[in-house]
């Protein structure tokens, strides 16, 4: 493999393109990382000192104890009720055909397909209305409108590579639905419902335009957060916002390394199956 | 478990939206035996199985265990045990779990269920694969869990859905050997699907033959090797030359160019004149003064050698013959009228 | 249980219809009333405006070339940026198809981005691509520039965004989809005297096809939603001003409400025509197994 890849000219190509992507990636992460523990970073190619206060800055300024629990809990709240919805329906999409199934598959596609602002900004009106808009139980809410049709999208999958058989054999041996699901079931599920949830958690830490409309101050997840303190620039040091822009990413690659030893990095993007089977 | 004397099947009929899968099947199956429902593919075995089983509901007809209707009733309260075509062993469970579960769920207790796991896992010999989980396990072993699993609970039927077609063609022998052994030394009731007619032939009691969704025939292995009811039957069951022809007389039928060849036996209502098939193995038909013949292709298959071979008429026939043919070999070969079936055309 | 209820059971069970479907009801509820009931509200809203008819809010929209110039921006935003990173994913994608040491590492990397999301993102390009940043440091020690070349605040500031965390997302899906082609069937061309060209465009191109086109339309949902980057990196009242935007101000600024639902879903259409054009083109594709026969 290797020796033909250095035979081909274009293979330099492609290897140059993705060098180039990573230089580029580097450089963004890099200079938020090191302006992060910088002091007077001017018209050099490295700041002249470096400390940790920024950090400390970040922590008291922008009141981010708060601001974590408030991501913490929004993110177990929405990866556990999405698997609570998601699972069964994935499970019966995945093992029953019946009349409007397909209808009903593009109905769970939708929230997905959408951009989040255009349904964001009539949910997040509906929820003021009801009062539940500004706080934990919104926010919650409006993340929950793309995690359980993704939950759906990536168990259906899942569920349809557990060998039907095996759910007919258990009958046979005398199980009750309930055993079914009990012990044949529900231990096969654990991996994918695993992997389902901590790829709801990595997305609604990312998720930036739904929390954006429906929070409140009390309900900030770090990404609104952030965007706020940026786009608030001027009024703090420049560095307490890149200290905070590297406390999420170290969050965001923590759940990354943890979501990885459960999935592919594929399944991060989507899951992709044939349509033809 | 619930022991019976007969199970029957009442006009059992599943239809899969609008089209027929299975029509009609009556069957009166008696305790200890061993039936194997035989056909092609899509022929409605596995629906009938599946029906009986629970795990399809009828379109129309009754399933009767002595006088209790079962139809009814879902699949893990009719007490029946199940092997399936690629085993659906529980992937997460040991080989020693898999076995017990069935008992577990019977609420059989624990010191009793231990004893007869170990029981049943010793009848496979897989004493020292009991602790692995089914995915460590070659095929011929895994096959062996899905057998104990289906008889650890001693059910009243055991089903058995093309269970040998996953596996290669030497432990596919000793597996046949092996269930009919149980067979016997359990006196289980089974029901057994198969395409394979040789496997059939060689393990059932009782063959149900099917096509189209229709029984075609119900007997024993030599009434159905010998007497096949209709000419598809005799198709499937290894009668490779479908010669077409014409009643005569009575008991003669003229093939054509073999001329007429008298006391042939007739199976079916047919008239002199009426068009017909004469059906005869590839082994039957010998070589000997007769009509001259050209051999086509000739395979090497051991003793013998299986030919296919061309009249002047561009008729092909298959053979087999210890002699050595090879192509472009011209013989004569006759159809012993004695072997020739002879079916409504 | 009588027989007509079995009967009519059986009937229903033929069809597909038994008391499991009712495992679908949590989800279905939830979605018609956190998805479609407030998209139909925002429609109905959207139709009320303060003053003028019915159609008031779109017409505004429509006729003010502030308002409309964004779908235009939007497009000419999303649309190259999407087809960069599909037509970018492909040949990458076709060379690491294969196993090769590292791959895993090689994909995890590539993740990062997509998980930073956007607005630590932003946050990375207005420092690396800044006028002080490395990237012109790096250029102008080079001797490439003698000005620091302005790459923020403006199109090219989104549009690397957009490339830096859309990249990715296509290369993987690109990348399982090609996964999910029999390389056997390469090698079938192969034998059959197809050269390298000849075997990717003929073989392995059509039956990636209608993953692209897929892969097209997920990276362009993400590029049209566009919003903490076109206002971070971008030019928000100018060259960026996207329909998100137009809805954003109008909902949280002017609390224009009817506008603002108005912008949404003309955003909501304009991405679903898109979608559909794409996806109408693919059906024409052949989109059955990828697999060499029997799977």
């Amino acid at each position: 493999m290797r020796r033909r890849i250095v035979a081909r000219p274009g293979a330099w190509v492609v290897w140059g393109l993705v060098t180039i992507f990573f230089v580029g990636l580097a450089g963004v992460i890099g200079s938020v990382v090191v302006n992060s523990f910088g002091v007077r970073w001017f018209d050099t190619w490295l700041p002249e000192t470096y400390t940790t206060q920024w950090y400390g800055q970040a922590w008291t300024d922008f009141t981010l104890l708060p601001v974590l629990t408030v991501t913490l809990v929004v993110c177990l709240l929405v990866a556990g009720i999405s698997v609570l919805i998601g699972v069964p329906a994935a499970y019966v999409l995945a093992r029953r055909k019946f009349p409007g199934g397909r209808l009903l598959y593009l109905l769970f596609l939708l929230p997905i397909l959408m951009p989040p602002i255009t349904y964001g900004i009539p949910l997040a009106t509906v929820l003021y209305k009801y009062g539940l808009a500004g706080h934990l139980s919104g926010v919650v809410l409006a993340n929950l409108v793309p995690s359980v049709p993704f939950v759906i999208l990536t168990m259906t999958p899942f569920i349809e590579q557990i060998d039907p058989a095996v759910e007919r054999a258990a009958r046979m041996c005398g199980a009750r639905t309930r055993h079914v699901f009990g012990r044949i079931l529900a231990p096969l599920l654990v991996p994918g419902i695993l992997a389902a949830s901590i790829l709801v958690v990595v997305r609604t830490v990312g998720m930036f335009e739904l929390t954006f409309l429906t929070a409140g101050p009390d309900s900030q997840t770090l990404v609104v957060a952030l965007f706020y303190s940026m786009s608030a620039a001027g009024i703090r040091a420049q560095q307490s916002v890149d200290a905070m822009a590297v406390i999420y990413c170290v969050m965001m690659v923590i759940l990354l390394v943890v979501a990885l030893r459960f999935v592919n990095p594929t399944q991060l993007v989507a899951r992709v199956k044939d349509d033809s089977e | 478990m619930t022991a019976f004397t007969t199970l029957r099947l009442d006009g059992v009929t599943r239809r899969f939206g609008g089209a027929d899968a299975l029509t009609g099947l009556d069957l009166e199956i008696r305790r200890g035996e061993f039936i194997a429902l035989l056909g092609p593919s899509g022929c409605g075995k596995s629906t009938a199985l599946n029906c009986l089983a629970g795990l399809l509901p009828l379109s129309d007809g009754s399933i009767w265990r002595d006088g209790t209707r079962l139809d009814t009733l879902p699949p893990e309260r009719r007490g029946f045990g199940m092997v399936f075509q690629n085993y659906a062993l529980f992937p997460h469970m040991s080989v020693r779990k898999n076995i017990s579960f069935g008992l577990q769920m019977r609420g059989v207790p624990r010191a009793e269920a231990r004893r007869r796991t170990d029981e049943a896992i010793r009848l496979v010999h897989l004493e020292e694969h009991a602790g692995k989980l089914p995915g460590q396990l070659s095929g011929g072993q895994q096959q062996r869990v899905a057998i104990a699993r289906a008889v650890v609970v001693e059910p009243s039927l055991v089903l058995m859905d093309e269970p040998l077609s996953n596996l290669d063609a030497k432990l596919r022998l000793e597996m046949r050997t092996e269930i009919r052994r149980l067979h016997q030394n359990l006196g289980l009731t089974t029901v057994y699907v198969t395409h394979d007619q040789e496997e059939a032939l060689s393990m059932a009691d009782r063959l149900v033959v099917l096509r189209g969704g229709r029984v075609q025939q119900i007997g024993s292995p030599e009434e159905v090797h010998n007497r096949p009811a209709n000419r598809h039957v005799a198709d499937f069951l290894g009668f490779r030359n479908l010669l077409p022809g014409k009643a005569v007389s009575a008991s003669s039928i003229k093939i054509n160019g073999f001329g007429v060849r008298p006391s042939a036996s007739f199976v079916g209502a047919i008239g002199v004149g009426d068009p017909v098939v004469a059906a005869i193995r590839p082994e039957d038909v010998e070589i000997g003064s007769g009509l001259e013949v050209t051999v086509d292709v000739a395979e090497y298959h051991g003793r013998e050698i299986a030919a296919e071979v061309r009249t002047a008429d561009g008729l092909t026939l298959h053979l087999r013959t210890s002699q050595r043919l090879a192509p472009g070999d011209k013989v004569e070969v006759t159809l012993p009228p004695s072997r020739l079936l002879v079916f409504p055309g | 249980m009588t027989t007509s209820a079995l009967a009519l059971r059986h009937r229903l069970a033929e069809r597909g219809i038994d008391p499991q479907l009712f495992l679908l009801v949590p989800a279905t509820v939830f979605v018609i009333a956190l998805f479609v009931y407030p998209f139909c509200y925002g429609i109905a809203v959207s139709l009320q405006p303060a003053q003028g008819g019915a159609l008031a809010a779109y017409r505004a929209f429509f006729t003010d070339a502030y308002q409309r110039d964004t779908i235009t921006t939007t497009l000419g935003i999303a649309l190259p940026a999407a087809l960069v990173n599909v037509l970018a994913a492909v040949p990458i994608a076709y060379r690491m198809r294969g196993k090769f040491r590292g791959k895993r590492l090689l994909t995890t990397v590539l993740v990062v981005p997509i998980t930073l999301g956007t607005v630590l993102t932003a946050e990375g390009l207005l420092g690396f691509l800044g006028p002080t940043g490395w990237f012109n440091r790096a250029l102008l020690s080079l001797g490439v520039i003698d000005q620091p070349v302005t790459l923020t605040h403006n199109y090219t500031g989104v549009f690397l965004s957009l490339i830096i965390t859309g990249f990715p997302f296509a290369f993987l899906l690109v990348l399982s989809y090609l996964s999910g082609i029999d390389p056997s069937l390469e090698r079938a061309a192969a034998t059959l005297g197809a050269g390298w060209a000849q075997r990717f465009f003929r073989i392995t191109l059509p039956l990636l096809a209608p993953g692209l086109a897929t892969t097209f339309c997920l990276t362009f949902v993400l590029a049209f939603s566009v919003f903490p980057s076109a206002i971070l990196v971008g030019d928000p009242t100018g060259s960026t001003r996207v329909i998100s935007i137009a809805a954003y101000e109008a909902a949280y600024v002017r609390y224009d409400y009817a506008a603002a639902s108005a912008a949404a879903i003309v955003m909501g259409v304009v991405e679903l025509v898109v979608i559909s054009v794409v996806l109408g083109l693919r059906s024409l594709l052949y989109t059955g197994s990828t697999a060499g026969g029997k799977g």
